[in-house]
């Protein structure tokens, strides 16, 4: 078939990349032209501002050099502008700068011309020495400038005018800047934080002049004399200026589209107007993304809902036609190394909302978050952005936050409290510290590969230097740090609606409901009803699908054992050397005179190495071969502890009444109770349960999935606990009287567990996302609704035989055993 | 990888080398066997296509054992650390960087038959 031929105008941030996800889902289908004003290849243009402050250089801000272009087949015209579209021979025409004429002609156009820096009519705005910032062109034209001149005037103290001044005093300029508003920013920050940046900013050097009207740019005398040399004021004040940078805004570029009949706006809104297909209202063949489009009303200045317009282009232009483009809610932030603010959402306040603020002038921090209707609708933060990103999270989510109102303003629950020093100030720390304790990386590298890589997602970051790609403890600072040097081009991904992986676009909700509505019961049936992009997955969606299929239809799914990670697939733990750990069940932590012999005499035999007693209450066989691992299961005896799944792991005892002086009720028996009819739980990560026999609570309940703690009167139950890598108390479900009732309650939480988390979802994550209310709702209030779940759970685990037993059993069938055997060659 | 003419001929000419190791139905399909060799462990793959892979049973990152991981396309995630290596030429996938030694692997008359 003959490739079909696409146009894209404009060589920016937008349009490059829709080719790009155009490439990864068709690469055959067009040939692709490309038509440049600049005369570059791409660039992250939103690193102007570290290359204008000496931090980089040009080449480290490349996005896509012109070997990609070739290596992609792609034919660039770089230098090259447009000048006219002729829709009726679908052909675009442009000129260079030495007059030479280029036509190309196309079957679909992508429109992405970007926007041009609004320069407001004030006389003397043509002089040389006045510029915007938008471009290459500009950031050298400053830098040279900077060279030779003194002062410098910057007209607008949003971002952009900011990150300018900022740029040109660190390269020795002195640097004015000039506000029409009461205080900075006044879009993104409210008073109190803007007044905190300006006196950070003045304590550098920077100095302001607020709520002033320029009137006139005032040219120098003698041989300079088109050269700027002063701004003057309404109010007649005049000061001097060498370079002046007009930073009051951004017009979107549409001039070129409007001239060839497409739509572009009238009044307020003026843009490309655009369907939610991203294609122009005016002409199907006509695709525009970026800033100069407009979509249902609005026109965006930040790169992330851009690129979330060009994922979605891509799609349509792909043929696919799946995905609509709804509008992007946006957060920013400033470039500026050293100071941390946040803004998003709207802050201006009104008659139904609320604020929660935090206000410490000595510290230098200031938090300010916005509440309608208990839900996040604003925040800005100064000095301490930390939990920026989880706020902007709540926002997108819309979600209920009145139960967690009380700790709102004291951070993320999904920052870890483990092995990062307890470090939260991404700004503050030094290039030498470590963020990731467990692959051991430090702040420097992740924000080397950012810059350098061109990384904008968390996905990207932890790829690329590994960071917060194993405990995930330090992911709140690493998105700190990505939200710090790509500023408001990083929007955090909510949970909800992440894709399970690069496999599919379907998030784990999206699948899970599918498993159940068109009841799919293998991998292979699931992965073609909801059209994976692969063969057969990966080591991240096939675990979660084979959970997904097993929970939703248990005894009729089937268990794929190639889609279970190696531990659940070996029923043992893999260790850094290859060899195995084996830890038997022990129920409640209780074991006999006979297991122990068993057990001495498995790791004589076996020279097992290590003999570990566990954080759990039992003993674990560190150092088993894996060839040795059925026979070391045949001579213990004992069943499978599971310390390897996302299943059921221990239940954690304390000795209780029958032996206790202070216990009230029998722990011990209630725990071996609890663990045996939990038996054979697969859930979405592990599970674990402690019952302790009075409020000394010597059985650490307070920090486990399911704590048990017995009082006089019958039993306390708490959920949601955890002792892991985010330190959390479990938070109280009800109280019951009799143990049947600690298990039927127990057993319905779990269930609604095991049907609603996400895979690899602690119950203290699910329970975070869901609410409690929700949770007591339906296991506490709704009687009948819990018995249903108790019954379901029961069901699930009914017949549950143990992994050891069956693979090392003599009769055992050849496949279930041959994994562990070796072949010689 | 089924065998060209090439393969063949080269077999013929090494046949020494060639050693049948097991039926192909002994390796799981989306999984591994691990075969002792004069070359230390080696890893034969089996994927969804009926392919058969041979590496090295070391990952280039910590020497974590690829016969344990998780294969899917012509890919294995190595179980340790998650690096994905390319199954046939043990090259690990971008933006990791390192390889892992492959060897000649072929299936005939449902023999899986390693080189080494
Ligand atoms: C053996 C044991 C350490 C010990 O010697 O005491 C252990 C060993 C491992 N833990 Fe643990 N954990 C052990 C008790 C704990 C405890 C304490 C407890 O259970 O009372 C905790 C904190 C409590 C909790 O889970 O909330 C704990 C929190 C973790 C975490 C963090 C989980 C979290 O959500 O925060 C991980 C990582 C994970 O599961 O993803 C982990 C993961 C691991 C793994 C399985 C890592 C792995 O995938 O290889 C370790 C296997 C080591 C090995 O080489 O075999 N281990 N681990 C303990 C086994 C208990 C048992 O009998 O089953
Ligand atoms: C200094 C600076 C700092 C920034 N910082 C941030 C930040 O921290 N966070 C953030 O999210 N955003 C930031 N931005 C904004 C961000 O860079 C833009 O949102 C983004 O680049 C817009 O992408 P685009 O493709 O729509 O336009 P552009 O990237 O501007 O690309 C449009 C391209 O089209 C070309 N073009 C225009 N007309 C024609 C024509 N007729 N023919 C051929 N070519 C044409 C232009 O020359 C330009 O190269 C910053 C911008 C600047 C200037
Ligand atoms: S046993 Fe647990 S805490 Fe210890 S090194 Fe392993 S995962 Fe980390
Ligand atoms: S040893 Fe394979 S990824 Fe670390």
């Amino acid at each position: 078939m003959k490739k079909q031929k696409l146009v894209l105008v404009g060589n920016g941030m937008a349009g490059v990349r829709t080719i790009e996800e155009l490439l990864k889902l068709a690469p055959d289908l067009y040939d692709v032209t490309v038509f440049g004003a600049e005369p570059h290849g791409n660039y992250n243009r939103i690193l102007l501002s570290p290359v204008l402050a000496g931090e980089m250089s040009l080449p480290e801000i490349m996005l896509n050099d012109l070997d990609w272009y070739r290596d992609n087949g792609i034919t660039l015209h770089a230098g090259r502008k447009v000048t006219k579209i002729d829709r009726v021979r679908r052909k675009v025409i442009a000129e260079a700068e030495d007059g030479s004429v280029i036509e190309a002609e196309y079957d679909r156009l992508l429109l992405a011309t970007g926007s041009v820096p609004f320069i407001p009519p004030i006389p003397g705005k043509e002089l040389s020495g006045v510029l915007g910032y938008r471009d290459i062109a500009d950031t050298e034209a400053m830098i040279a400038a900077a060279g030779r001149h003194k002062h410098a005037v910057v007209i607008g103290a949003g971002l952009l005018g900011l990150e300018a001044a900022n740029g040109l005093m660190l390269r020795g300029m002195d640097v004015t800047v000039v506000h029409l508003a009461d205080w900075i920013m006044e879009r993104q920050l409210d008073k109190a934080a803007a007044d905190m940046l300006q006196a950070s900013l003045e304590a550098r050097g920077m100095k302001f002049l607020l709520a002033r009207q320029t009137e006139a740019l005032v040219a120098g005398e003698g041989e300079e004399g088109a050269r700027v040399c002063a701004v003057r004021f309404k109010d007649g004040m005049q000061i001097p200026a060498d370079l002046v940078v007009v930073a009051a805004g951004i017009r979107p570029n549409y001039a070129l589209a409007e001239s060839a009949g497409i739509y572009c706006g009238s009044g307020r809104v003026r843009g490309i107007h655009v369907s939610d297909t991203l294609q122009t209202v005016t002409d199907p063949r006509i695709y525009a993304v970026g800033e100069c489009v407009a979509h249902r009303g609005t026109v965006y200045g930040l790169v992330a809902p851009l690129f979330e317009q060009g994922k979605v282009c891509a799609n349509h232009l792909a043929n696919f036609g799946i995905g609509r483009y709804q509008g992007s809610v946006t957060s920013t932030k400033l470039k500026v190394t050293g100071i941390d603010v946040f803004s998003a959402g709207d802050f201006s306040g009104g008659p139904d909302t609320e604020d929660i603020v935090l206000h410490d002038r000595q510290g230098g921090v200031y938090k300010r978050i916005v509440i309608k209707h208990n839900r996040i609708v604003g925040s800005v933060l100064y000095g301490d952005t930390a939990d920026g990103a989880w706020y902007f999270q709540l926002m997108k989510d819309q979600q209920d936050i009145h139960e967690i109102r009380d700790h709102l303003m004291f951070g993320q629950n999904h920052l870890g409290d483990a092995g990062h020093k307890g470090e939260n100030k991404a700004a503050a720390m030094p290039d030498t510290a470590e963020v990731c304790g467990c692959n051991g990386v430090c702040k420097g590298t992740i924000v080397k590969a950012i810059k350098e890589k061109g990384l904008f997602s968390l996905d990207e970051v932890k790829k690329h230097t590994k960071a917060a790609s194993s405990c995930g403890s330090c992911t709140g600072l690493v998105e700190q740090i990505l939200a710090s040097t790509v500023g408001g081009a990083y929007q955090a991904v909510s949970a909800h609606d992440k894709p399970v992986c690069a496999c599919t676009d379907l998030s784990h909700g999206d699948v899970r409901k599918a498993i159940r509505q068109h009841k799919l019961l293998t991998i292979p049936d699931a992965m073609a009803f909801m059209e994976w992009k692969t063969p057969n997955g990966c080591a991240t969606c096939r675990p979660a699908l084979n959970y997904y299929l097993i929970s939703t239809w248990p005894h009729e799914a089937q268990d794929d054992p190639q889609s279970r990670f190696i531990n659940e697939r070996s029923h043992a733990n893999i260790q850094k050397d290859g060899t195995y750990s084996v830890v038997p069940r022990m129920l409640g932590g209780i074991t006999t005179p006979d297991e122990l012999r068993r057990i001495a005499d498995v790791a004589d035999k076996y020279a097992i190495p290590t003999v570990k007693v566990t954080g759990g209450q039992r003993i674990d066989l560190l150092g088993v071969k894996r060839e040795d691992l059925p026979k070391v299961w045949k001579d213990l005896g004992m069943a499978s502890g599971h310390a390897y799944g996302k299943s059921i792991r221990t239940v954690k005892t304390c000795v209780g009444s029958e032996h206790c002086r202070f216990g009230t009720q029998r722990s011990m028996a209630m725990g071996v109770d609890l663990e045996k009819m939990l038996f054979g739980m697969w859930s979405p990560h592990k599970v674990k349960l402690a019952v302790s026999g009075c409020p000394r609570n010597c059985a650490e309940s307070g920090i486990k999935d399911v704590g048990v703690i017995g009082v006089d009167s019958g039993w306390e139950l708490y959920v949601a606990g955890n002792g892991g890598i985010k330190t959390e108390v479990a938070q109280f479900l009800c109280k019951v009287s009799t143990s049947e009732e600690v298990r039927e309650y127990s057993a319905a939480f779990l269930q609604l567990y095991r049907e609603e988390g996400f895979y690899l979802e602690r119950t203290v994550h699910y329970v975070h996302r869901v609410g409690l209310e929700h949770v007591k709702k339906r296991v506490v209030e709704d009687a009948e609704n819990r018995k249903a779940l108790y019954g379901r759970l029961l069901f699930a685990v009914q017949d549950y035989k143990d992994p050891w037993a069956e693979r090392c059993a003599d009769d055992a069938a050849a496949p279930l055993r041959r994994q562990f055997e070796t072949l010689e060659a | 990888m089924m065998m060209t003419e090439l393969d063949k001929l080269t077999a013929a000419v090494d046949a020494a080398d060639w050693k049948t190791i097991c039926a192909l139905q002994d390796i799981p399909v989306l999984g591994a066997r691990v075969v002792h060799s004069v070359h230390g462990d080696i890893a034969v793959f089996r994927n969804a296509e009926d392919e058969v892979f041979a590496l090295q049973d070391r990952c280039a990152h910590k020497a974590g054992p690829l016969s344990q991981g998780i294969v899917h396309g012509r890919q294995v995630t190595c179980p340790l650390h998650g690096w994905k290596f390319e199954l046939a030429s043990g090259e690990a996938v971008a933006p990791d960087i390192g390889c892992t030694r492959a060897f000649d692997v072929t299936v005939a008359d449902g023999q899986v038959r390693l080189k080494v």
